[in-house]
């Protein structure tokens, strides 16, 4: 989270490595952490995925739920997205309702799915008007090491394109896999004295003031778009930001997504 | 409990479970320590189909302020089950059920830690059920005991938990799913090391014969957890030990008695059939306490041998599933078959020991971790050396960034 405290010691020390162009871990300014997404880790889920983005970890879970459809979408399946930093992902999580925080990080990733309309929410419609399938995308940081926004994107389409929707005998609705027709994925680039840079740590995260989530879709449309910060944000800036997260998100989904598929 | 489901088939024709252990057998558990980087201790432990992970923070300053208790550290746990680990989606934040397990299973801890060594701190305790299969509190509460050890917290021992039950009209030892569904009865415990009992429920119905019973058989299933955990524990710190300065000293240990053990164990094993229950219950805690520390390099060494024997021999998909959640190889995986093994491994040291065995001074200078079964009675001598072993194994366990981090955060509270 971007609020914890930073030492004035470790600001000064990040700051001087990036006038000699470099990161606290050694990385270049737009070079990823070591990514990884396993999906279905959990067997009681319809679908799931754990993202690690270095040591920034994220367990995502699909929950399928029968309920009633919105009046002003009757035939259109429901999705839900919910985040939770657990308290024992970070020694400044406290329990107790999701912060504000959780709150933006949950909408960003929602937004991204819904806004590329990746499910196909006509298809999740059991009887029209009365009944339709509810998706629970719930979001669990296990470990908050920066950077939670792009862990979470990815994860939560990564679980979306690995889970079944179970079958409905009551109302003849047979099992089939979530119907995804499109892949979102978010990236995030901070600023930093006028340096881009992707996948922040925690320590970038705290020293720089404003970050800017982008989510394009498979056609490299965007789909959702949140700067989050209090420092303001040149045009110039936001369009190379844009540039530059759009061919990060291309390059992810090729190689995290492209292969994914329900279990078999 | 309550449902009196007979139609359900609890037992095959051999006497087996439906997930084909005998009546007295545990799940196989698997166990990772230091799983979080920015927790002072974790764990990470699956026994069946339940998968916990558990996280240590503290001892630090207790927020908000008015919980701060002046003579001892407050204890706080919170067991939270995430939405997704069941059938049908669990709404988030605290239940009725998790606020009460949560109590429970921070009494069940609050005998053996040395709360009052620091006056006004909380020592939090999170678990995270990620995925619940019948018995999830007894599981938090073993991976919160192996977290409360890695995070360096002085405790007098560790806490296992384990749960028995009565299945159509039978006491079996820690029940599964459809057991604890339809079963008539379900006692879980935790005990300390020596035998004391920290948490007990129950629900369903015992007569006073099936309780004495199942508490004798639960006090069984947890001395076979504490081994577990003590052999997750040795593992982790031995290679910890490899990594840094201890390489030398261990290396030579190892190998001293490689060979001596080997013969040990091949040699024990031609007459397992002999080693009897009767024979393990003659050994008692202390006994099987103090053996164990003594010779906890060969334990250690022994149990990664079994481990990697099933791990070559690729004799199921768990281990993979653990590695699924998280990196690196598993600390430890036993399988009541091992267990068996583990406790004739240990009656035979003690067998071993009776021929006089001269090298036990050597054994407790290189065991750096000793996380002693001591007696409750403790005097201040104990509790002084206890924490020095644990804060040793705090340093050696902390990476260097987390030190830093925690170092700046000290200062900060200094401005």
């Amino acid at each position: 989270m971007a609020n914890e405290v930073l030492s004035a010691l470790k600001r000064d020390f990040i700051h001087n490595l990036i006038v000699e162009g470099k990161r606290a871990d050694g990385r270049g300014f737009l070079e990823m952490r070591d990514i990884s997404v396993r999906t279905n880790v959990i067997d009681k889920a319809e679908g799931s995925a754990y993202v690690k983005y270095g040591e920034t970890k994220v367990l995502i879970g699909i929950k399928l739920q029968k309920g009633t459809p919105f009046p002003d979408s009757p035939a259109e399946g429901i999705i839900m997205t919910g985040m939770e930093l657990n308290p024992l992902a970070s020694p400044d999580f406290e329990a107790g309702p999701p912060r504000e925080e959780a709150i933006e990080m949950s909408r960003i990733v929602d937004r991204g799915i819904r806004e590329s309309h990746s499910i196909e929410l006509g298809k999740l419609c059991i009887r029209e008007g009365e009944l339709v399938w509810m998706v629970f995308i719930d979001i669990s940081v296990i470990n908050d090491a920066g950077n939670l926004v792009d862990a979470s994107c990815l994860g939560s389409i990564a679980a979306l394109m690995t889970a079944v929707i179970p079958e409905d005998a009551a109302n003849a609705f047979p099992s089939m896999p979530m119907p995804m027709q499109n892949t979102p994925v978010g990236v995030t680039v901070v600023s930093i004295d006028n340096n881009l840079f992707l996948d922040p740590t925690l320590d970038e995260e705290n020293l720089c003031d404003t970050k800017l989530t982008v989510i394009t879709d498979k056609d490299g449309a965007l789909s959702g778009m949140q700067k989050s910060g209090c420092d303001s944000l040149t045009p110039e800036a936001v369009v190379k930001m844009v540039n530059l997260a759009r061919d990060r998100a291309a390059e992810l989904r090729e190689r995290y997504l492209s292969h994914l598929s329900i279990r078999s | 409990m309550s449902s009196n489901q007979t139609d359900v088939i609890f037992f095959d024709e051999n006497g087996l479970r439906t997930d084909q252990r005998k009546p007295d057998e545990i799940r196989p558990m698997k166990i990772k320590i230091g799983v979080l980087s920015r927790a002072n201790g974790s764990c990470y432990l699956e026994w069946g189909a339940n998968k916990v992970i558990a996280a240590v923070y503290g001892p630090r300053e207790a927020h908000p302020r008015r919980m701060q208790l002046a003579g001892k550290a407050v204890i706080r746990y919170r067991y939270n089950m995430q939405s997704f680990s069941v059938e049908d989606r669990a709404r988030p934040g605290p239940s009725r059920r998790s606020s009460e397990i949560s109590k429970v299973s921070r009494e069940a801890f609050e005998p053996v830690i040395f709360s009052d060594a620091y006056p006004k701190a909380a020592i939090d305790i999170f678990v995270e059920v990620l995925q619940a299969d019948a018995g999830t509190r007894t599981a938090a509460i073993n991976a919160a005991s192996l977290a409360l050890v890695d995070a360096g917290i002085p405790m007098r021992g560790l806490i296992s938990a384990c749960a028995a039950g009565k299945v159509g009209g039978k006491i079996v030892l820690d029940l599964n799913k459809p057991e604890d569904n339809y079963g008539e009865a379900d006692l879980p415990i935790a005990m300390t090391e020596d035998g004391k009992i920290t948490l007990i429920q129950m629900d369903g119905h015992l007569t006073p014969s099936e309780f004495e019973e199942a508490l004798e058989l639960v006090q069984k299933g947890c001395r076979q957890v504490l081994e577990i955990q003590k052999a997750a524990l040795m593992e982790k710190y031995a290679s910890i030990m490899g990594d840094e300065e201890g390489e030398v000293e261990v290396e030579e240990e190892i190998e001293d008695e490689a060979d001596d053990e080997d013969e040990d164990f091949t040699e024990f094993s031609n007459d397992a059939a002999d080693a009897t229950e009767e024979e393990f219950d003659e050994v008692t805690d202390e006994m099987v306490d103090a053996f164990v520390s003594r010779v906890s390099e060969n334990l250690a060494k022994d149990i990664s041998d079994l481990i990697h024997e099933y791990e070559v021999g690729g004799s199921d998909s768990d281990v993979d599933l653990a590695d699924g959640l998280f990196d690196g190889d598993i600390d430890i995986c036993v399988r009541d078959a091992d267990l068996k093994e583990i406790d004739e491994l240990i009656t035979e040291i003690e067998d071993d020991d009776d021929f006089g065995s001269d090298d036990d001074d050597d054994d407790e200078e290189t065991d750096i971790f000793v996380i002693e079964a001591d007696s409750a009675g403790d005097s201040d001598d104990e509790d002084g050396g206890e924490e020095e072993d644990e804060d040793g194994g705090e340093d050696e366990d902390g990476g260097e960034e987390e030190e830093f981090e925690y170092d700046d955060e000290d200062e900060d509270e200094e401005d």
